[in-house]
């Protein structure tokens, strides 16, 4: 996402590298380099120019602080720039005092309106507790509204839909079903609609006469063009739009919707769409998005996706393992699959800081990982556990099994004895709390984009991503930097609560077991079913 | 009313905004300098022209230094006769459908009108007395073959579609030809899932999809269409370019060209590609498909609006 942007403000700002002072002369230089590459991802012109002209005032004003290099102030005025442009303020969506909260859902055709529906409600129900109702008032678009049913049934969340009737009465409709079944979330996915169509504006604006949202959010193409500064204001003319949702922010480019609808409508961006799954729909943040423009990282964002899908326990026991040496391929096995439950490792991988560039590059599809997995599944548990049993007449057989060459086994075996040995030395450092626990958390809700490259605690997703870099490496990933030393090199300043006392062996070989025993009865059940 | 006018008022938003744009820029008798090509780069760029638009003036503050460019009328001959020849080729005459079927493939990004444009395409070729069948191929988006299925019924095409869920749209492609050959239909046009040309699995799949449609009629398909949301930006090129190398395009479709955007993204792929443009997208309703036309599409950007001409 917005690697384009990065790309481009990336080589203004090697320019400033050789440069110890900015000045009013080369600034400009500077400034040129930002407003091209602002224009070539969709900024709006003006906006671009008004953009350039107050980090200018910014950079320079600021005079020259001691012992920062120019280059980095520029940058910093460019990041406070973009932060005042998209933010400041994280904006959420509005929640009713009494009744179903409202949702008016508008924007021109094939902005992604009835997926972005169906991802919000599952966003409100499944992180905030939510009972959404789904409203089809798209009669226009032929199947429209047997699309946002057949998505309401996969997710089971209901839609109402009243044949045959005006959209306005479908949605004013709608909004009663909701209050009388006991929603307190009503969205209305209305017709993909121009702005330049004054029946059709004339029809949405009456759906917000009537059914009177509290949140009026315009979906919006994230690769749409200057036109977008156009649209916009026309629906916010009609609607006074509260919010923005971003589509498609899973591709490449763009980057100038996002930076110029908020300065023109002043409704500020709630959430980013970016995926084909219904899960995929992130809240924006304005800091974050101004740290990844720049190339930053997200570390937030990557940290917060751990946290969703990583399981505690296991987390806590696999670190604990490492810690204590015992570290087997069993654990790097469920580190490699708890990883993958963050979602597919590109979008994983562009979290990372530094990495967007490298992930974009890398082409890594995720049936790489499968192969991985299958060298892992191919192996008895006995082997998993003791690694130093896999001879060659096993490790043939592993290969065999996952239909792979034996160099594959190899490289993999490799891998793990690198990754123990770090572990170890990690271990004899005194460092730990690597992967876990919720002074982690706290130390995290300090954390700031702009420092965040820096910032060891990052190190709960790290250590997990470290590990699994270094699984990538060697299965055929190439050209991507060694993210285990990376992370191994930013841990050694972690580490408020150094672990690995014996008390929390006994606890470990006390989950085992219980594992174990899990295990086992899981067996006899199957072995009932034959 | 002739092709070109209508082309013309169909491109009334872009023309209106770029011409009086220009209009506007010698008001009060202002002079060509730096300051005005500086605003006319902007005014380039609204239309999403991108770096075309610093080349284009360029090229006119080049003209100016050499006395060639005195006024409006100077600028706006300059103009066309530069996006003329950036433009080049990029028009194609109707396709001929020499097979029989012929297979056209159509591609894009998701929500840029492809299977809107496949029903304008099925009523654009059946009022010129060809049979037409079309391929459901999107199997992911829920609902998507309900909707080219309504399409069709309103067209009176034959439609070939599987009723699972998340059927395999290669399959699909491949019942479609095998329909189309067995009853022997002059046109087949396959849809296919909207997808991001960033990602490269399903890119892989759209291959996939275009291999097996050559295995069951050889030298299919014979068209692979990309369909562009005309009110893209710059990031409309790389689509272009992404599938270009995954299947091998052969033509654009631009649709959503009635608003108030440009599609000046056009431009950039053409010289970057050398991609024809196919049809342009104008409308709603089944009609509004038209035959690019570059003269046509430049005139409308540069020439004063019809009625003050």
């Amino acid at each position: 996402m917005f690697e384009t942007l990065t790309e481009r403000l990336g080589s203004s700002f090697s320019f400033f590298k050789s440069k110890k002072e900015l000045t009013e002369a080369n600034i400009d230089e500077g400034l040129a380099a930002v407003r091209q590459a602002l224009l070539e991802a969709d900024v709006h012109f003006k906006l671009a120019r008004d953009f350039t002209d107050r980090v200018k005032t910014r950079a320079l004003g600021e005079g020259r602080l001691k012992g920062v290099e120019a280059s980095d102030q520029f940058v910093h005025a460019v990041h406070a720039e973009l932060v005042e442009l998209m933010g400041p303020e994280d904006a959420t969506l509005e929640v009713a005092k009494s009744g179903p909260t409202i949702i008016l859902m508008a924007g021109l055709q094939g902005a992604g309106k009835t997926t972005t529906c169906a991802k919000l409600a599952k966003h409100l129900r499944d992180r905030h507790g939510k009972r959404p109702m789904m409203v089809a008032a798209d009669v226009k678009r032929p199947a429209a509204v047997e699309q946002l049913r057949v998505l309401g049934r996969s997710l089971d969340i209901p839609v109402f839909h009243l044949e045959g009737a005006a959209p306005p009465r479908v949605c004013e409709a709608g909004v009663a079903e909701a209050a009388a079944n006991g929603c307190d979330v009503v969205i209305l996915d209305t017709a993909g609609r121009l702005h330049v169509d004054e029946l059709l504006m004339d029809e949405v604006a009456e759906i917000a006469a009537t059914t009177k949202p509290h949140n009026q959010v315009l979906v919006v193409d994230a690769m749409t063009g200057q036109d977008a500064v156009q649209s916009a204001k026309a629906f916010h003319e009609r609607l006074a739009l509260t919010g923005v949702i971003l589509t498609k922010m899973d591709g490449d480019a763009r980057g100038g919707a996002a930076v110029s609808l908020k300065e023109v409508t002043g409704a500020p961006i709630l959430f980013l769409g970016s995926g084909e799954k219904v899960d995929d729909l992130d809240p924006f943040a304005a800091e974050r998005m101004a740290g990844r423009i720049l190339g930053m990282g997200d570390v937030v964002g990557l940290v917060e996706t751990a946290q969703q899908n990583i399981d505690e326990d296991e987390a806590q026991a696999s670190y604990e393992k490492m810690v204590m040496g015992s570290f087997t391929l069993e654990d790097m096995l469920g580190m490699f699959r708890m990883v993958r439950k963050m979602g597919p490792m590109k979008k994983v991988l562009g979290m990372m800081p530094g990495m967007g560039q490298a992930a974009k590059d890398l082409d890594i599809d995720d049936g790489q990982l499968n192969r991985l997995e299958a060298l892992f599944t191919s192996m008895t548990r006995r082997e998993r556990l003791e690694p130093e049993v896999l001879d060659m007449s096993r490790r043939r057989r592993v290969a065999r099994g996952a239909g792979q060459e034996i160099g594959a086994v190899n490289e993999l075996l490799k891998r793990f004895k690198d990754m123990r040995r770090m572990m170890k030395q990690l271990n004899k450092m005194g460092l730990g709390s690597m992967l876990g626990g919720k002074a982690k958390r706290e130390s995290l809700a300090n954390l700031s984009p702009s420092g965040a490259m820096a910032d060891p605690s990052a190190g709960k997703g790290g250590g997990l991503l470290g590990g699994l870099g270094g699984l990538l490496g060697g299965g055929g990933g190439g050209g991507m930097p060694d993210m285990a030393e990376m992370m191994g090199a930013a841990n050694p300043m972690a580490g408020p609560r150094p672990m690995g006392s014996s008390a929390t062996r006994a606890t470990s070989a006390n989950r085992d077991r219980k594992k174990d025993k899990a295990k086992a009865k899981q067996k006899r059940k199957n072995r009932k079913k034959r | 009313m002739g092709l070109l006018d209508r082309f013309k008022q169909r491109l009334s938003k872009t023309r209106d905004a770029i011409s009086d744009g220009i209009s506007g820029l010698f008001r009060g008798g202002r002079t060509i300098d730096q300051q005005l090509l500086d605003e006319l780069e902007e005014l380039l760029y609204t239309s999403d022209l991108g770096s075309i638009a610093s080349d284009l003036t360029a090229e006119l503050a080049r003209l100016h230094k050499r006395g060639e460019l005195k006024g409006e009328e100077d600028v706006r001959v300059a103009m066309r006769s530069k996006l003329l020849e950036i433009l080049g080729d990029c028009s194609q005459p109707e396709p001929e459908f020499a097979k029989k079927p012929t297979v056209i493939l159509v591609v894009g990004v998701n929500g840029s009108g492809k299977t809107t444009s496949i029903a304008k395409l099925a009523h654009r070729f059946q009022q010129q007395g060809k049979s037409v069948i079309l391929g459901a191929g999107d199997t992911f988006r829920a609902a998507a073959a309900d909707q080219l299925q309504i399409w069709a019924e309103r067209n009176g095409a034959a439609i070939v579609r599987q009723h699972s869920d998340n059927a395999d749209p290669a399959a699909v492609a491949f019942d479609t030809c095998a329909a189309a050959e067995a009853r022997g239909m002059d046109v087949a046009i396959i849809d296919t899932a909207g997808r991001l040309h960033t990602q490269s699995n399903l890119m892989q799949e759209l291959e996939k999809v275009r291999r097996v449609i050559g295995k069951k009629i050889e030298g299919a398909p014979h068209e692979t269409w990309l369909v562009i949301d005309g009110t893209n930006g710059q990031n409309a090129i790389r689509q272009a370019k992404e599938f270009t190398r995954s299947v091998d395009v052969t033509g654009l479709i631009v649709a959503k060209l009635d608003g108030t955007a440009r599609g000046g993204a056009i431009f950039g792929i053409h010289r970057e590609l050398g991609l024809p443009v196919r049809y342009i997208g104008t409308g709603e309703t089944m009609e509004l498909l038209e035959r690019f036309d570059p003269e046509a599409f430049v005139d409308a950007i540069v020439t004063r609006a019809v009625g003050s001409a």
